[in-house]
């Protein structure tokens, strides 16, 4: 696990380095293993039921891969009041299996929903043909 | 010709790097500044001061052939919605570069800073509490209280913890200031630390905010030098809405689970690492070096009552005009969402507005003249929280909103506290008994009760305030709630 050490070494000496790690090994692996996790806890002195404790935590983190490409869609209030709900029953039949669609509350662009996030890319004032779209070339 | 085009996160969702592109293409320098606030009119392009908007590619030549009269808006600073406001803290939205050292100098730029290292850490502070600047996240705590607390706390290393996890749907203001203004945000936690004797600060930002993270982490390098010894790190959320609340965010800057802790011992005396720690909101501390260099009085003129100054109010939802607007303490709802919101945008009548984010209360049209003011809001059940506005038309569901209350405080829950983890599920359930037409009058009563427990009884603001928009939406809107069968009701 060569990359998992390189960025233990990026983060070493900083205060609450946790976090920092996680999101590291969540971009380089797409998941955090239970590998990464017994690897962390020992190099931070920690109980792998620490680590996995805070991984299990936060939304962002996966302890299993998941391939797909995927779509955030935003389905906090102020995207509710412009659509997101019937969007979203058709993003779920347009995604089929193919591809990952997951909740997120809000993306802070609150008065142009609704909106969407693929990879750090932003799209709003969406519709059917627009969302659809996006997904097809997913 | 120069063309000055907005690289916010609202002006690239709607398309301006397209436009941006397109007119790079045809020769023409394109700068990319913050947005000016006005989002129905993003992507939003500005010649020589005058604005078009919403452009999209296909619009672009027939504006530099003379004929985009159609999407002309005149001169951008001269726009009604623009010359209404009282912009102190976004004085240089959708003027200036944001990672421009030469546009912020240029704009009074580290003035305060400059100030703040003339007064010293006494009168730094002595400036913040005259301004009567209270905590912008949501809890009006007034900054100069906290500041002189951290200041006299005993401790040798104290931090400056920048709260920029902005979960609340209707808001953005954070974002604008980290995306269009970092240097201030920077200038402000700077102030702050010189204030308390901290030289180090954290910027916790939400990872639903890329473009904010990738704005704040460049503008901490480019100006390291000019705030040296203070210290600034980016720190990145994950995906837990509760890391909004001050100590789970502490939890979760050292490494842990973002659980809330109880208070006492107060961030103040033991925040970060044990260390007495200032935490507060990107827009209270934005706010700070304009009162350093403008002085106390010129912050505290603005306002009424104990509500001084100004507040980023953020349209947001089915409204026609949103965007930032920032105004004194004192304007109505009804004004702010009637006529400088343009009511809906859909066309269709306002039937509820939400204010404060999702833990706070639905407001009907009875209430829109509540003046925003702290207390005045709380008088009537509501909070203004960190100031966005979320409207909604005569579609609105005021049962289902009340459900997905719950279900957001159920999904976001740290866990720790039971009324706030049980009640958050029993509610939701509760909910949907009610909106399928079972016993209506007791699961009313029911959840009433439980909303009472979870008010009182939470350890923090996620189960304590739920009850806000669950009973303001019972209250205001019963009808919603009656049953939904063809039967009587009891």
């Amino acid at each position: 696990m060569s990359d998992l050490d390189d960025i233990l070494t990026a983060h070493e000496g900083r205060e609450g380095a946790l976090l920092p790690i996680l999101h590291d090994v969540q971009a380089a692996f797409g998941h955090v293993s239970d590998g990464a996790i017994r690897t962390i806890a020992l190099h931070l002195n920690l109980s792998r039921a620490e680590v996995s404790g805070v991984v299990s935590f936060y939304h962002d983190f996966r302890r299993t891969p998941d391939q797909r490409p995927a779509i955030k869609l935003c389905r906090a209030e102020s995207c509710q009041a412009r659509g997101s709900e019937a969007l979203a029953i058709e993003v779920e039949r347009l995604a089929g299996s193919r591809v990952r669609v997951e909740t997120v509350y809000c993306l802070g662009l609150c008065s142009v929903g609704p909106n969407a996030m693929i990879g750090g890319e932003v799209h709003g004032r969406l519709d059917r043909e627009r969302v659809a779209a996006l997904i097809e070339a997913l | 010709m120069q063309v000055r085009i907005s690289d916010d996160a609202v002006a690239v969702a709607c398309g301006a790097d397209a436009v941006a592109a397109r007119f790079a293409a045809l020769g023409h320098e394109v700068v990319r500044t913050s947005t000016w606030g006005m989002h129905w009119l993003e992507p939003l392009v500005d010649i020589d001061g005058r604005g078009y908007g919403p452009v999209s590619p296909a619009d672009v030549d027939a504006i530099l052939d003379g004929r985009g009269e159609r999407l002309a808006i005149g001169i951008v600073a001269k726009h009604p919605f623009i010359t209404a406001q009282t912009r102190l803290t976004f004085a240089r939205a959708g003027k200036t570069r944001p990672l421009s050292l030469e546009d912020y100098a240029a704009t009074n730029g580290w003035a305060g800073l400059e100030r703040a290292r003339e007064l010293g850490p006494v009168a730094t502070i002595a400036e913040v509490t005259g301004s009567g600047l209270r905590g912008r996240g949501g809890a009006g705590f007034p900054a100069g209280i906290k500041w002189t607390t951290v200041a006299q706390a005993p401790g040798r290393r104290k931090y400056i913890v920048c709260n920029a996890d902005e979960g609340d749907s209707g808001t953005f203001a954070d974002r604008m200031v980290m995306e269009g203004d970092p240097f201030m945000l920077i200038e402000g936690m700077a102030i702050a630390g010189l204030a308390v004797g901290a030289d180090k600060g954290f910027i916790y930002i939400r990872s639903e905010y890329p473009h904010a993270i990738a704005k704040v982490e460049a503008a901490a390098r480019l100006c390291a030098h000019l705030v040296a010894p203070f210290e600034v790190e980016v720190r990145v959320g994950a995906g837990a809405y509760i890391c909004g609340e001050e100590t789970s965010l502490l939890n979760s800057l050292e490494g842990k689970r973002g659980e809330v802790r109880a208070k006492p011992p107060l961030p103040a005396h033991e925040g970060l690492f044990g260390c007495p720690t200032v935490v507060n909101n990107v827009l209270t501390l934005a706010a700070v070096p304009f009162v350093l260099a403008e002085g106390a009085q010129a912050y505290a003129n603005y306002g009424m009552g104990r509500s001084r100054g100004t507040m980023p109010i953020q349209l947001a939802g089915n409204v026609k005009h949103g965007g930032l607007f920032e105004t004194a303490f004192g304007i109505t709802l009804g004004e702010l969402v009637e006529k400088i919101g343009g009511g809906t945008h859909s066309g269709r009548p306002i039937r509820a507005v939400q204010v404060g984010g999702p833990l706070g209360a639905y407001f009907p049209s009875a209430l829109f003249d509540t003046p925003f003011d702290y207390e005045a809001f709380a008088a009537v059940d509501g909070l203004i929280g960190h100031g966005g506005i979320t409207v909604f038309d005569d579609r609105v569901d005021m049962a289902k909103q009340a459900r997905f209350a719950f279900e957001f405080c159920a999904a976001e829950s740290c866990g720790k506290c039971t009324p706030c983890r049980i009640g958050s599920v029993r509610g939701r359930e509760t909910l949907d008994k009610l909106i399928a037409g079972e016993n209506t009058l007791s699961n009313i009563a029911l959840v009433a009760d439980l909303c009472e427990t979870m008010k009182f009884g939470s350890l923090c603001a996620l189960g304590g305030f739920t009850p806000y928009p669950v009973m303001s939406a019972i209250t205001h809107f019963p009808e919603d709630f009656a049953p939904r069968t063809a039967e009587a009701a009891e």
